[in-house]
């Protein structure tokens, strides 16, 4: 590993930037992809997780559901959110918004940045597990339109718990990983030093996912947050018309074999 | 050792799949189906072949879990067994795969699906790939269910991550063996999170029953009564009422 080359470090740096805190978060391009964003508050069952926000709000005129993660924007709002890092009643706040839009037929979208579900004791309290089992148990059965944009990080279950989806669109400096590239470098090799390694090798870039076809969609970034809200919101309408004359099964059966025709079998 | 249950202290140790499947199963009626998915590779990640091998060298088989159908005390049934010897019994596209296909089958001929749970969680050396395949598993689960499928899952030391973040938790019963480590994230990166040390029961079966996320604990020897008495209540009523506690006798 000492042979590595200056080049190699590219995905490394990516997974700097894409974590720093002067990225733009999802509140950010809320109000830029929607009109009237109504926030809704609660799991109704344990409390109001600040890592995970969502509620209704208007896209091109169409009434949508929306649900995002949020990692705040100042120290306290960090904090307040948990870094962005979802408890249990995130994902359990998240169902129930995503049931409450089927049950009134509109799409649902989610914007995905996390650096995972928190991994802390009052987490594992009440039932962490169970709460992402539960989401992607539900959510392959939604018979409305389910839309993910991954704008930031993805990380692992506590992204995918809100990415499952009829199709994802990912930002073109975002990651999706199943694991930290330190957690990974530290499993492996024992040792964090060798994360830019882990980074290259775990393939988790937007291009990346795209050729092992798991997103759909890679949108090219601008420093210009309208332009790029205007972007990602040309991207989600496109899909939606796609979907748009479909029955509930047919939505259904259109993300249950996105998800079942990934990673291609090679018999022995 | 007796089902590897240590003599002094009663705490268990892992079983092997087809030592798991003997003793659940009545004998001679285990079937292997899905056999023939082995060593997926779609990221190249470096090294993980030479794992792979290992692993499939030191256990006798071709991934992580092994599925099939048999029967308890003469009740039809799918079953998967997951081997912590092989990879930590990690999910990569094969277990994913296998685990759909269980449901898929099960949903086809009209039969349970029982699980004995084991893992470390997602299979790194798979990236993003072996991610989804919670998302693959738990929809399998979902649209079996859908079509009235009776499912038990039985957590086995260690359930931990995207296993334990997915199909293990969807169990229309949920069992667990006194004991076992059951969790989402692991103790050390808690520990490092939080930075305290952890209680000795935490993440245990018994925390969890406790927390209401887990329908009982059930001793390994007892492990074929519960899931043949679980079988009864669950196959179509004709009529009859049987209290098979009763009739077994």
């Amino acid at each position: 590993m000492s042979q590595l080359k200056d080049s190699d470090n590219s995905v490394w740096e990516k997974v700097i930037a894409v974590r720093s805190e002067t990225r733009f978060g999802c509140m950010d391009l809320v109000n830029l992809l929607f009109d009237s964003f109504f926030e809704l508050h609660g799991d109704r069952c344990y409390g109001d997780d600040r890592a995970v926000r969502g509620g209704l709000a208007y896209l091109d005129r169409r009434p949508v559901t929306v649900i995002m993660q949020c990692k705040g924007d100042s120290y306290k709002n960090r904090k307040e959110c948990n870094f962005g890092m979802p408890l249990p009643e995130g994902y359990r706040k998240a169902l129930r918004l995503m049931k409450q839009a089927e049950k009134y037929a509109r799409p649902i979208i989610t914007l995905v940045d996390t650096p995972g579900a928190y991994p802390g004791m009052e987490a594992e309290e009440r039932g962490q597990s169970e709460a992402i089992a539960r989401n992607l148990y539900e959510m392959s059965l939604l018979k409305v339109p389910v839309i993910t944009v991954i704008t930031g990080e993805g990380g692992s279950g506590g992204a995918l718990a809100l990415a499952v989806a009829n199709r994802i669109i990912m930002l073109e400096n975002a990651i999706f990983s199943v694991v930290s590239p330190e957690g990974c470098a530290s499993i492996l090799w024992k040792d964090k030093r060798y994360a830019f390694q882990a980074a290259k090798d775990l393939k988790i870039t937007a291009r990346d996912l795209y050729d092992l076809q798991i997103i759909d969609y890679i949108i090219e970034e601008t420093d210009e947050m309208t332009q790029l809200a205007d972007r990602i919101k040309t991207v989600i309408l496109k899909v939606l018309n796609e979907l748009e004359f479909k029955s509930g099964d047919e939505i259904c059966d259109d993300r249950l074999k996105k998800y079942r025709n990934i990673g291609e079998i090679k018999n022995i | 050792m007796n089902g590897s249950i240590c003599s002094r202290c009663g705490g268990y140790g892992n079983l092997s799949a087809s030592r798991r499947l003997a003793m659940i199963l009545d004998e001679g009626t285990f079937q292997e189906t899905e056999s023939g998915i082995g060593f997926q590779d779609p990221i190249s990640f470096p090294g993980y072949l030479d794992k792979y091998k290992k692993a499939a060298k030191t256990t006798g088989l071709e991934e992580a879990v092994v599925t099939g159908k048999g029967s308890i005390m003469g009740i039809d049934t799918m079953i998967g067994v997951m081997d912590s010897g092989f990879m930590m019994s990690s999910m990569g596209t094969a277990v994913g795969e296998k685990i759909a296909r269980l449901f898929e089958s099960a949903a086809t001929e009209s039969k349970p699906v029982i699980i004995f749970t084991a893992s470390g969680g997602a299979r790194m050396q798979e990236g993003v790939v072996s991610l989804m395949q919670m998302a693959k598993t738990a929809a399998a689960v979902a649209k079996y269910s859908e079509q009235g499928g009776f499912y038990i899952s039985i957590l086995t030391n260690p359930t931990t991550g995207g296993v334990s973040a997915s199909f293990a938790f969807l169990g229309d019963i949920i069992i667990a063996e006194p004991g076992a480590l059951i969790g989402f994230a692991g103790k050390r990166v808690i520990e490092q999170t939080i930075k305290e040390k952890l209680p000795d029961n935490y993440q245990t079966s018994e925390y969890l029953i406790k927390h209401g996320f887990i329908d009982r604990i059930v001793e390994r020897g007892d492990l074929k009564e519960v899931l043949y008495r679980l079988l009864c209540f669950h196959q179509k009523f004709d009529g009859r009422a049987v209290d098979v506690t009763i009739e077994r006798q």
